[in-house]
């Protein structure tokens, strides 16, 4: 029994992982760059939200949708300012770009909304379902649940509408996809304003299950995720789903039964092993060189 | 001797000759004013740790730039070579009483240390390519840190002590805690030196332009550029990378090293992802492969936020700020063809 | 048309950070002061300090460069001592504390309120020494701070003295607590950041104490930075391991997670914490339900009822909108401790910094001072503190002392 409550607190963290995870993965799939300061979208959604409920009494609802909107327009006009300027530069100089970004935003953050840190409201409460002995958290079922909703939202999305099909395109051959007159600035907006928005559901489902918020409350679980989209093979929708939720169980697991000091350095190396067995992640594709 | 000279200044040589008359003419500079007593404490409190992140830079360049492969875990190499040299000094302490060996043997030891450790990883991960290799190197830099936070080792009369995870060490009297944990290291003797950061600087530069400009430093390039082509003349890919992977990695632990005996006190957490990512910065920035642009990337980075002191809080925005529009200037097409002309030695970039 | 985009896009940044910096004018009023705030700059002595005011740890910077600059005001307005005070961001990074220590001294400061945190200030001890310059760190608690000789707990550096117990005292002061104090549980178990300096430092002495004084410990289960969210493994463990009493030598934003998460799986042992666990009822939207009976040891606590503490509360929130946890307490008895040793021992400001060292070091050892964080403090030579922490428990929401 102890061991499925474990599991169930290792999916509920593992969703939250996959949420962002997909933010990482569509960016990279399609504007081919790691975007470091998806973690602090993060913390913006959070702080958005937490204005939204305690500062203007906000249903919970309503502070989520805020988040996700403004999540978006921030996840856009970072792209617009910062990465469309350098779509011609090579990875790496956008990559430190994007450390840029993330720096800007987390001192932004400081200045705007002070470092101390303030607590989030409950939205759900505190609850559970019980099987047995077993108990389920109402949280986790939502978090898990909505992890679900958004994953298949999104590979609909990305498989049935003519934007999702433009976007695979771009992520294939941006050329091709460009000369099959494909508007492919406006696809990376498209992206951009879909992985912010997530971040920002992702934001609300953290803050609700670790009520606290910071200016660098993004940091780690971006980091993590990102550790999570490589191991389901960045690029790939499926695989940054799997991928959380691997790294939500195994972390959670590992500290229950191997250590709780070393829980990082294990979930790291479990990563390492993975992508020596499969270097393209569990479901990433192995693309062939071309001579 | 008019013919030497000229050769100094052939487009070959260029950047090398410019790279260590940069490096030289800055100490001797520096030096005269420190030693005039007119250089401040602030930048006087400087001088080492640029010299530290110039190594590192310098190594990393040769990894990304020449190598072409990205590598984020720069500081879990540095971190190695910090450990180990502050472990090698507080041993020697009481053997050997003249810092300059101490320091000599600490940053060798640690340099040696990142090496091993760096062609251990180095055989299974770079078969990975691009940013797979990317995480991988993060995901070490992780377990590094971890590993090291859970790491006591202390040394008295009887010899050393080691216990992992809980601080088990029983020191007899006059012993020493080399290592404890998340505290790290503290009551570090410190030894580094300015002029011993200098000749770090240059012997790093020597050992990256000999590789450069050496068989192995063309197939490194060729490697790099194109993978196939360079396999179908018969070079060995997996050991021109396996190469410039542990050079890096040992001046990167050469780095850590003299950072270390810099500071009274050291702990993990100061190696982690970011310093990676900071040393990565100052590597883009100064250009791939350009080793002068590395130095004044470094250089410059690292004052930056010394000079915007007044801005009080404002500081580490204003840096972010200056960092983005610097990304953006310097990959402006308009821009870069004015400059194109300006500047030197710039060899290839990563794809 | 290239150069045109990129003139649009430096504009947009350049006017974003003009927005941010307009935006941020309301909640941080103090911006503009900066660091120089003394009056009379001819005759005050330069008092200086470095802290996190920027990146993670920036919660503790900011508070202690808040009330030393309010404190220092206020010494400056009674007129028995002058002090010109300049406070510099250290990033809680050992590297820039030195740098910061540079820049202090290259403007001339003649004494220190040293630094915030304990790693920066392990690496700026020993060049306090070196220049023979008086510092009073105010919460860099770690023994490091003050001996080069850690294991030992010897070698002290002599010129750094701090305001707040060391990590080691306080472990050994919960244990014997708990042991005193039976009726609050008998099984302990204890919850620990194990990549940080102060909670490392506190958890080991409280185990080698509870050791020697025969107090049950049933569980010791960690946790890292990276790992400080999720407590649901840890608390599991706790509960199947019949622990009543928690004991949590950390800081209090992960505590009240802890808190949360334990009350959400109806766990509720008697929760005891250190002076790390103040500042918990302050934190924005914090429901104080659920630190109802949590028991601190803590010198200080805001809602004490004695005139300092009230009118240093009252006069920190009316300036920075928010209510001073510990740190902005020990910060702002540093300066009146030093203003107290400057007054008695003569110092003025055309002394040097070693002579003003020299004097400090002789005034303290024999001085005592009533501050907001302890009476009839006092300290030995190598710098170490001596005031006794009090108990308080939370009911209601506050603070209550306990009466032992």
């Amino acid at each position: 029994m102890e061991i499925l409550s474990y599991l169930i607190n290792g999916l509920g963290l593992g969703s939250v992982y996959a949420i962002i995870a997909l933010g990482y993965t569509m960016v990279y799939g399609i504007a081919k760059m790691l975007n470091f300061a998806h973690g602090d979208i993060i913390m913006v959604g959070a702080y958005l939200s937490f204005f939204a409920m305690t500062r203007f009494q906000l249903p919970v609802i309503v502070s989520v949708a805020l988040a996700v909107l403004g999540c978006t327009i921030l996840g856009v006009v970072v792209e617009r300012l910062a990465y469309k300027p350098l779509r011609q530069a090579t990875s790496l100089s956008v990559l430190i770009t994007a450390i840029g970004v993330s720096y800007f935003l987390q001192n932004s953050a400081q200045l705007l909304w002070s470092s101390s840190t303030k607590v989030y409201p409950t939205i759900i409460s505190n609850g559970a379902i019980k099987i047995g002995s077993l108990s389920i958290s109402y949280l986790s079922i939502l978090t898990i649940l909505v992890c679900i909703l958004v994953m298949t939202c999104l590979t609909l999305f990305v498989n049935k509408t003519k934007t999702g099909q433009a976007m695979r395109a771009c992520a294939e051959d941006k050329g091709a996809a460009q000369l099959m007159g494909i508007n492919v600035n406006h696809i990376i907006s498209i992206t951009f304003a879909i992985g912010s928005g997530l971040a920002a559901i992702a934001a609300v489902l953290l803050c609700a299950a670790y009520p606290s918020v910071s200016p660098t409350l993004g940091s780690m679980p971006g980091i993590k995720a990102f550790t999570a989209a490589v191991f389901g093979g960045i690029g790939s929708i499926p695989g940054a789903f799997l991928g959380g939720i691997l790294l939500g169980v195994i972390e959670t697991l590992t500290k229950a039964y191997i250590s709780t000091q070393l829980s990082d350095a294990i979930v790291f190396a479990v990563l390492i092993i993975v992508l020596l067995i499969k270097p393209a992640g569990l479901l990433g594709k192995k693309v062939s060189e071309k001579v | 001797m008019k013919e030497k000279l000229a050769q100094m200044f052939q487009s070959k040589n260029r950047s090398r000759t410019l790279s260590f008359g940069l490096v030289i003419i800055a100490y001797i500079v520096l030096e005269v004013l420190l030693l005039t007593g007119n250089l401040s404490s602030l930048f006087t409190s400087l001088l080492v740790p640029v010299c530290c992140y110039i190594v590192a830079a310098i190594g990393l360049n040769l990894n990304v730039g020449i190598s072409g492969e990205l590598n984020l875990g720069q500081g879990g190499f540095m971190s190695v070579g910090a450990f180990v040299a502050v472990c090698v000094s507080g041993v020697l302490s009481y053997s050997i009483p003249s810092p300059i060996i101490r320091l000599i043997a600490s940053i060798l030891c640690g340099a040696i240390a990142a090496g091993v450790i760096g062609a251990l990883i180095g055989i299974p991960v770079l078969k990975l390519q691009g940013d797979y290799l990317a995480i991988v190197t993060l995901a070490f830099g992780q377990i590094i840190k971890s590993i090291i936070n859970n790491l006591y080792i202390g040394y008295d009369k009887n010899g050393f002590q080691m216990s992992f995870v809980e601080n088990k060490l029983a020191l007899a009297e006059g012993g020493k805690a080399l290592l404890s944990g998340p505290m790290g290291a503290t009551g570090t003797d410190r030894i580094a030196t300015f002029t011993f950061g200098v000749i770090l600087v240059l012997l790093s530069l020597l050992i990256v332009y000999n590789l450069m400009y050496s068989r192995n430093g063309r197939a490194i390039m060729a490697a790099r550029d194109n993978r196939i082509a360079a396999e179908s003349v018969g070079i060995n890919v997996a050991n021109t990378k396996m190469l410039a992977f542990v050079t890096s990695a040992m001046l990167a632990g050469a780095a850590g090293a003299l950072y270390a005996l810099n500071y009274a006190t050291l702990a993990p957490s100061k190696f982690d992802f970011n310093l990676s990512i900071l040393i990565l910065v100052y590597v883009v920035l100064g250009g791939l492969g350009n080793m002068t642009g590395t130095i004044i990337a470094t250089t410059v980075l690292v004052l930056l936020p010394e000079l915007l002191r007044s801005l009080q809080d404002y500081r580490m925005l204003i840096y972010a700020i200056i960092l983005i529009v610097i990304m953006l200037v310097t990959n402006n097409e308009f821009l870069k063809e004015k400059f194109s002309k300006l500047r030197l030695g710039k060899k290839g970039a990563m794809k | 048309m290239k150069f045109n985009q990129l003139f649009k896009g430096g504009l947009a940044v350049a006017m974003a950070a003009t927005l941010v910096a307009c935006g941020s004018n309301g909640s941080t009023t103090s911006q503009s002061t900066g660091g120089e705030t003394a009056g009379n700059s001819t005759a005050a002595i330069k008092i200086g300090g470095s802290g996190p005011t920027t990146g993670g740890a920036a919660v503790y910077g900011q508070a202690v460069k808040n009330a030393f600059e309010l404190a220092v005001e206020e010494v400056n307005a009674v007129g028995d001592v002058q002090f010109e005070a300049r406070f510099e961001d250290d990033a809680h990074d050992p590297e820039k504390a030195v740098t910061a220590y540079g820049v202090l001294k290259d403007w001339g400061m003649q004494v220190s309120i040293g630094t915030t945190t304990s790693g920066p200030g392990q690496a700026v001890s020993p060049l306090y020494k070196e220049d023979n310059i008086f510092a009073l760190t105010p919460s860099a608690s770690s023994l490091a701070v003050i001996y080069a000789d850690t294991a030992n707990a010897s070698n002290p550096y002599g010129s750094v003295f701090q305001m707040c117990f060391t990590d080691p005292n306080q472990g050994v002061a919960s244990a014997d607590y708990l042991k005193a104090h039976t009726d609050l549980g008998s099984k302990v178990g204890v919850i620990w950041k194990n990549d940080d300096n102060y909670s490392t430092g506190v958890h080991d002495k409280f185990v080698a104490e509870a050791k020697e004084v025969g107090l049950e410990v049933v569980y010791d289960g960690t946790f890292e930075s990276s790992t400080e969210n999720d407590f649901s493994v840890q608390l599991t463990q706790a509960q199947a391991a019949g622990a009543d009493i928690l004991f949590l030598p950390i800081y209090y934003q992960p505590a009240s997670l802890i808190l949360t998460q334990a009350n959400a799986m109806n766990y509720a042992p008697t929760f005891f914490g250190v002076d790390g666990l103040d500042g918990i009822l302050s934190m924005e939207n914090f429901d104080t339900s659920l630190a109802e009976g949590v028991y601190l040891l803590t010198p200080f606590s805001a809602d004490g009822t004695d005139q300092m503490t009230k009118h240093f509360v009252d006069e920190y929130q009316k300036r920075y909108g928010e209510v001073p946890n510990q740190f902005a307490a020990d910060a702002y008895d540093c300066v009146y401790a030093l203003a107290q040793a400057c007054k008695a021992a003569g110092i003025t400001a055309d002394m040097t910094p070693s002579q003003v060292a020299d004097a400090l070091k002789a005034e303290f050892t024999k001085m005592t001072f009533d501050g907001i964080t302890g009476e009839q403090v006092t300290w030995n030579a190598n710098g170490e503190v001596s005031k006794s922490p009090k108990a308080v428990v939370i009911k209601d929401g506050v603070y209550v002392g306990v009466q032992d």
